[in-house]
């Protein structure tokens, strides 16, 4: 049995690794499949991650991270949890390989999803033209008409980056002022390629093979009228990752996991979470790996106590060579 | 045994005139997911050798089938066979996920 197993492979997964490991707690990473390293892989220049005057790519930031934990003696699992028990001193990870783990102590990262704008035309058309993953799809819209769905830094960012490909770019936003920072806010009203289209949201996807238009609400009146488009890049904010849990852990109303104050304690003893998936504000690299930080201060604490506490339940007893309780690290 | 290459000049060959299902990974170098799921298929393949080829195409060296294929979001796998597309899984997926995609062809 692990002492703590970190479920995630962002920010907050990474950093919770390197300090759970840097506490010899040996920490086990299952970092995914096929998303190592979280949403920070699909983005290019991050410029706002402490340390990185110059910026650093989203994929190089993550690999670093991964070293810097692995550097330690994290171990990293490239595998996937399909369950997860979390009842009792003993929690279980099942994996996607069929493989079966067992720790005193879970640290949930699991990060956020891209949201879906709930329309019929979504699903049929994904990978027709309509797509989540600017650098992955926007080399297929060169000298195409296109627009991005949303208001924040990932819509601006996804714009701003997409115009090296189309030859427009619309950003379709339902108010009328931004949720971005002022700094992408404003590169993105200096690009010519870029047009703002305010207080209008997404009603339909037209097209039968592929994406050939949207058809806009206008949010003030209610009127609505039809734009060519040939692609369709929904930004629209992501949502916690919490299908593994949410019978488990208690939620709060915004549907992330709730957390005992500022704290990573989750309602069930022994598990901690940790970035997006606890964050309903945030949600930036900086935040999410400052939260991992207190995931593995955390743990570290909670596994201390257990020993101290001299291990009564049988399984935890074969936790071998605990570290001592720490009170400067956690206070 | 890895997933092999093809490309523009051999597809008629490799993919339309294949006896078996082939997968086709259009993917680039450039493309995160695509680096993550190709040892995922690379796995798949030595496990069904006889049932599946998967080959990869780089969509940067070879634009008139990513053209052709109306690919625009990748990774992308199509499976063909007789030279027909029967099955589309796009974007990036764990190991357990693809094999029931590809149940029919390797289940």
């Amino acid at each position: 049995m692990r002492h703590v197993i970190i479920i995630g492979s962002g920010p907050a997964g990474f950093t919770a690794a390197t300090y759970a490991a840097r506490a010899n707690l040996s920490p086990l990473v299952v970092a995914s499949s096929v998303e190592v390293g979280g949403e920070l892989m699909n983005t290019t220049e991050v410029e706002n991650f402490p340390g990185f005057p110059e910026a650093i790519q989203g994929p190089e930031l993550m690999a670093k991270m991964q070293e810097q934990a692995e550097k330690f003696g994290a171990e990293i699992l490239y595998d996937d949890v399909v369950e997860l028990s979390v009842d009792g001193p003993v929690k279980r990870v099942k994996l996607g390989s069929g493989a079966e783990h067992e720790a005193a102590a879970i640290i949930y990262a699991t990060g956020s999803a891209y949201r879906k704008l709930g329309l019929p035309g979504e699903e049929r058309l994904s990978g027709h033209g309509v797509s989540w993953c600017a650098t992955c799809d926007g080399f297929f819209f060169r000298d195409r008409v296109i627009a991005v769905v949303g208001g924040g830094d990932s819509a601006m960012e996804e714009a701003t980056f997409l115009t090296r490909f189309a030859s427009k770019v619309y950003v379709i936003h339902r108010k009328d002022t931004l949720r971005a920072s002022k700094i992408m806010q404003e590169r993105a009203f200096a690009n010519p390629k870029i047009e703002f289209i305010w207080n209008a949201e997404v009603a339909d996807i037209l097209g039968d093979e592929a994406v050939s238009g949207v058809v806009l609400r206008d949010t003030t009146d209610g009127t609505t009228r039809e734009l060519p488009l040939e692609g369709l890049f929904v930004a629209i904010g992501n949502d916690p990752r919490t299908h593994l849990v949410h019978d488990k852990l208690e939620l709060t109303s915004e549907g992330t996991i709730w957390v005992d104050g500022r704290s990573s304690r989750t309602s069930v003893p022994g598990v901690f979470a940790a970035g997006d998936v606890i964050d309903p504000t945030y949600r930036q690299a900086a935040t999410a790996a400052g939260s991992g930080t207190v995931a593995a201060l955390d743990a570290e604490h909670y596994l201390a106590a257990l020993d101290d506490a001299g291990a009564p339940e049988e399984d935890v007893a074969q936790i071998d060579g605990l570290p001592e309780a720490d009170p400067v690290s956690v206070g | 045994m890895t997933a092999k290459a093809t490309t523009s000049s051999t597809w008629e060959q490799d993919v339309l005139n294949a006896e078996g299902p082939v997968l086709v990974d259009f993917w680039a170098e450039w493309c995160g997911p695509c680096r993550m799921v190709a040892p995922v298929l690379d796995e798949i393949q030595s496990e069904h050798p006889d049932k599946i080829t998967i080959l990869k195409l780089n969509v940067d060296e070879n634009p008139d089938l990513a053209m052709k294929y109306q690919i625009t979001s990748i990774p992308a796998m199509k499976v063909f066979q007789g030279g027909e597309v029967k099955t589309t899984i796009i974007g990036a997926k764990p190991k357990f996920a693809l094999e029931k995609d590809l149940a029919a062809f390797i289940g």
